[in-house]
């Protein structure tokens, strides 16, 4: 339904208008503002002095920002790899399978989104240190808390960011389309190799960039299961703004911002693809 | 094998879905080169009962043999059987070409033949300039035939179509029905297709099992199911028909429920036994009071509504005892025909069946 | 075409059997055990990464206090009853009023703002998605960081109340500022879910209802609220829980006096290291989750 009588008219026409430009004048000035200032020539990060770059030669000079930059990068790399794989295997078994513990699985896969993430923090936090302990005390090793352990974290909760996007992508597909190419002598593995893995792939690499963006972002759960001296960039521009605000933050703010603007809209062209895009180049069985 | 030997062979197959019988041991035997319809309404068990054929499905119980050779327990794959599902279930991510070189690939056909016989099978469905296309860049006439070459290019024993002209437009549909039936001919494999739609099957089938809550109900030519149903259902099920209430009085001799006695075949009803007299609305004449043929039964009563069809007009009779459809051709002489008139109908011998419960 | 590709004719090999109920049973088996397998990897790192972590805290809100830290003996329910202390009453009164607050707020504005894209052509409605997709996704610290400037001293908030002869009217750390931040945070979290059940109604009941002599509030009352209820509670759960968890946005734009649930819990952990309490805080917090959900999922909602 395009706009009909359903959509309002006279008054209410106007006020839900009016709405929507406060709202989007919501979303976007705080961003369009902390972009502004991030390229102010003054100390006071909220206030306009003229037109510099220096914050940003900062933030490139800043030996800790950049490693833990280095450090967000390489959680973010490892936490998508595994947790495409974890996550795609349990929407398959999910979306196309009965087992025995299938419906509590499904439960199990929503709570790591929903649960707020104080919890889940605090989770980690018990958790990893009862579990090094533990293990340390057993092997006689001496772990401690770190990147390792951040990246266990954000598996979890990336498992079922991955999942829920692949499951949808499963729904959508005509199970049909498998049980043809079973009919037309594929094995179950030809099956999935040439006929699902290709038609899943947009939610695969959705799920990817949505795991990426989250594991990118995450704050609390990070800083509950990081040990001293190894944090994740979020977790260290947090205490830097607990010590005070600085324009060097404003900087740092805006490349993080643009990284995770990046990703949505990567994942949201990825996700409008739909796999079904005529490649005019793909050769045929005849020559 | 012999030639003799039925290309397709269900003995007892059942399938239970948890405490559902959606399939209720069914004996069939499809011959070879046969086009064969399973007809039935939604949910009768005909799907279920080709998805054993191709393997999607495992029967509960039962043989299930494809020229003599038990494939009951065999995986889709290993199945000589190909399928039309309905959709089409074509894979979007593949060209044309693609598509239809599927199963050859699979099979480990060599290239150079999959080339040959892929061209080949396009060519049959007239699809020559579309090969490198994606399905979604086809229309629904083409998706079909898409479908149809990427089963027939493996030259299966068997092809299954399931409701493979539904999703087509009426005109579509006919036009495929007979490009279907033709194609049939020409590559000489036996056909096994599922419809609902008893017009599709009465045109395109040389033989049609009428299926009804998992049970296999009537086979007979189209001939044989229109106009000696075997019960019922397949009488209302095919067709338009009316049901007229009689008890068996001698062989062959039926005394309907207003005492009007006809002469219909009873085959194997006893004297006694009530059954019900089908009379097809088309078979049935209608006549001014007083104008029908004399020494001919016929059932009184007053016309209380005509449909005008165009080129058929269908009255509707009210007698004492029931309602009574007749269909006429749409003809000047049908004038003195109007509602409320006192009208007699009449039929032509041997119209009437008997059918049993 | 005939058929060319006959299976050789092996006497050697057995035909394979009919099919039989136990054949059948061992197939669907064959199937469960497959599922399973694949599901098995994801649902055992759940169990290890996050049940166990869920039980733990579970277990240690019955732990015992000890000047030393936290022994894991002499089970007790002391956690459970300084919930009613009436520091810790404050505390929580002071947050699920303030989440209330914010979930009221949003809802507000989201609701009016979901009916206008619901109504759009599907081009501007897949734009206006994402420009809501984008704030949604988009880092959390950061978007609230933005506010900590806007609010912070001779920032624009400031120059803006003194231009307009209001004075200087500081924001910055008090409750006002908290509610703002968790607004601007989670109000994505309220549009989508709503957009997503205004979208799926029949907007024709809308001209059912107005033909039906229906004034555009009792079309509201009657018909559009009624069937967007999922969405309502979906939002509302979304925005409700994380607010009521919130700890970032207290941290930055909070003040002493504006200390939530979630920072309350930090503290028991980081500062007043009482384990056992912060463990018994967290439990109440996932209570609170498992109930929304339940509310939603009985409220006829299927998927968050």
């Amino acid at each position: 339904m395009t706009a009909t009588t359903a959509s309002p008219r006279g008054l209410t026409r106007v006020v839900l208008s009016a709405n929507v430009a406060v709202v989007f004048l919501f979303f976007y000035a705080p961003i369009a503002l902390l972009t502004v200032f991030s390229f102010s020539n003054d100390r006071n990060p909220s206030r306009w002095g003229g037109f510099t770059l220096d914050w940003y030669r900062e933030f490139g000079e800043s030996q800790s920002l950049q490693d833990a930059l280095r450090r967000s990068l390489w959680v973010a790399l490892w936490s998508t790899i595994v947790s495409v794989i974890l996550g795609t295997s349990s929407a398959l078994a999910l979306e196309r399978f009965r087992f025995r513990g299938r419906r509590v699985f499904d439960a199990l896969l929503y709570l790591p989104i929903i649960i707020p993430d104080v919890t889940m923090g605090i989770m980690m936090l018990i958790f990893f240190g009862d579990a090094i302990e533990l293990v340390n005390d057993i092997f006689g090793t001496s772990y401690t808390k770190g990147i390792a352990t951040i990246t266990l974290a954000h598996i979890a909760f990336n498992i079922s960011f991955v999942s829920v996007v692949v499951r949808a992508r499963l729904a959508g597909m005509d199970q049909r389309m498998e049980e043809a190419a079973r009919d037309l002598y594929a094995s179950r593995t030809q099956a999935f190799r040439h006929v699902t893995l290709p038609q899943i792939m947009p939610g695969i690499a959705g799920g990817a960039l949505l795991a990426v963006t989250i594991s990118l972002d995450d704050v609390v759960v990070t800083q509950f299961s990081s040990g001293p001296g190894a944090t994740t960039l979020p977790v260290f521009v947090f205490s830097l703004i607990r010590k005070g605000v600085t324009p060097l933050i404003n900087a740092t703010s805006v490349i993080m911002l643009t990284a995770s603007v990046l990703l949505v809209l990567l994942s949201i062209l990825t996700e409008g693809l739909r796999g079904n895009e005529s490649t005019t180049t793909t050769t045929g069985g005849t020559p | 094998m012999t030639d003799t030997e039925a290309a397709v062979s269900l003995g007892g197959i059942t399938k239970r879905f948890g405490d559902v019988t959606a399939v209720d041991a069914i004996d069939l035997e499809i011959a070879d080169g046969e086009f064969f319809a399973l007809l039935g309404p939604s949910g009768c068990g005909k799907t279920t009962t080709l998805r054993m054929i191709a393997g999607l499905d495992f029967p509960t119980q039962g043989s299930l043999r494809i020229f003599g050779e038990e494939v009951g327990t065999l995986p889709p794959n290993k199945r000589p059987v190909n399928t039309v599902f309905q959709n089409y279930a074509l894979f979007p991510h593949m060209s044309v070409v693609q598509n239809v070189a599927f199963g050859l690939k699979m099979k480990k056909v060599p290239k150079a033949e999959i080339g040959d016989r892929v061209a080949e099978a396009i060519r049959l469905v007239h699809l020559e300039g579309m090969e490198q296309r994606k399905p979604d860049q086809l229309s629904g006439g083409q998706q079909q035939r898409v479908a149809l070459a990427r089963a027939l290019v493996n030259s299966p024993k068997v092809l299954l179509l399931d409701e493979p002209l539904g999703a087509l437009d009426l005109k579509l549909r006919q036009e495929m029905q007979r490009e279907l039936k033709v194609l049939q001919r020409e590559v000489g494999i036996t056909f096994v297709f599922v419809t609902h739609d008893q017009e599709e099957a009465l045109t395109m089938s040389d033989r049609i099992g009428v299926m009804n809550e998992g049970r296999l109900l009537q086979i007979g030519t189209p001939r044989e199911i229109y106009e000696h149903p075997a019960n019922r259902f397949v009488a209302d099920f095919i067709g338009q028909t009316n049901l007229l209430e009689g008890t068996v009085e001698a062989t062959d001799l039926v005394c309907l429920a207003n005492g009007v006695r006809v002469e219909a075949p009873t085959r194997r009803a006893t004297p006694g036994t009530a059954v019900s007299v089908s009379l097809r609305p088309e078979s049935a004449t209608l006549h001014r009071r007083g104008n029908s043929p004399v020494d001919v039964p016929c059932l009184d009563g007053e016309l209380t509504a005509i449909t005008y069809l165009g080129n058929a007009l269908v009255s509707t009779v009210a007698l004492d005892w029931m309602t009574v459809e007749v269909r006429m051709e749409n003809r000047a002489d049908l004038d003195h025909l109007t509602v409320g008139a006192a009208v007699s109908i009449t039929w032509a011998a041997g119209a009437l069946a008997v059918v049993g419960d | 075409m005939t058929a060319i590709d006959e299976r050789p004719v092996d006497p050697g090999v057995e035909e394979p059997p009919a099919a039989t109920p136990a054949f059948e049973a061992a197939a669907e088996n064959a199937d469960a055990r497959r599922g399973f397998l694949l599901a098995l990897p994801g649902y055992v790192y759940l169990l290890v990464f996050f049940v166990i972590p869920v039980l733990i805290v579970f277990v240690y809100s019955f732990a015992d206090r000890t000047p030393g830290g936290t022994e894991l003996a002499n089970w007790n329910l002391d956690s459970y009853r300084k919930l009613g202390e009436p520091v810790v009453r404050e505390i929580l009164r002071r947050s699920l009023w303030l989440a209330f607050l914010t979930t009221a707020i949003c809802l507000v504005f989201s609701y009016p703002f979901a009916y206008f894209m619901a109504t759009r052509s599907p081009r501007v409605r897949n734009l206006m998605l994402v420009f809501v997709m984008i704030p949604f996704w988009s880092n959390f610290l950061v978007r609230n960081y933005a506010w900590r400037v806007i609010l912070g001293p001779d920032g624009p908030w400031s120059s803006t109340t003194e231009t307009l002869g209001l004075g200087s009217q500081d924001l910055l750390f008090t409750q006002q500022a908290v509610v703002l931040g968790l607004v601007y945070g989670f109000m994505p979290f309220m549009i989508l879910p709503l957009y997503a059940s205004l979208e799926r109604i029949d907007l024709r009941l809308v001209e059912a209802s107005r033909d039906l002599y229906a004034s555009g509030w009792q079309t509201f009352r009657r018909v559009l609220l009624p069937l967007s209820m999922p969405g309502v509670i979906a939002g509302s759960i979304l925005v409700f829980v994380p607010s009521l968890g919130a700890y970032v946005t207290p941290e930055i734009l909070g003040g002493a006096k504006s200390t939530l649930l979630g920072s309350y819990i930090v503290i028991q952990f980081l500062t007043a290291r009482n384990v056992p309490f912060g463990a018994t805080l967290s439990v109440v917090l996932m209570a609170a989750m498992l109930a929304g959900t339940l509310a939603y999922f009985r409220a006829g909602g299927r998927n968050l």
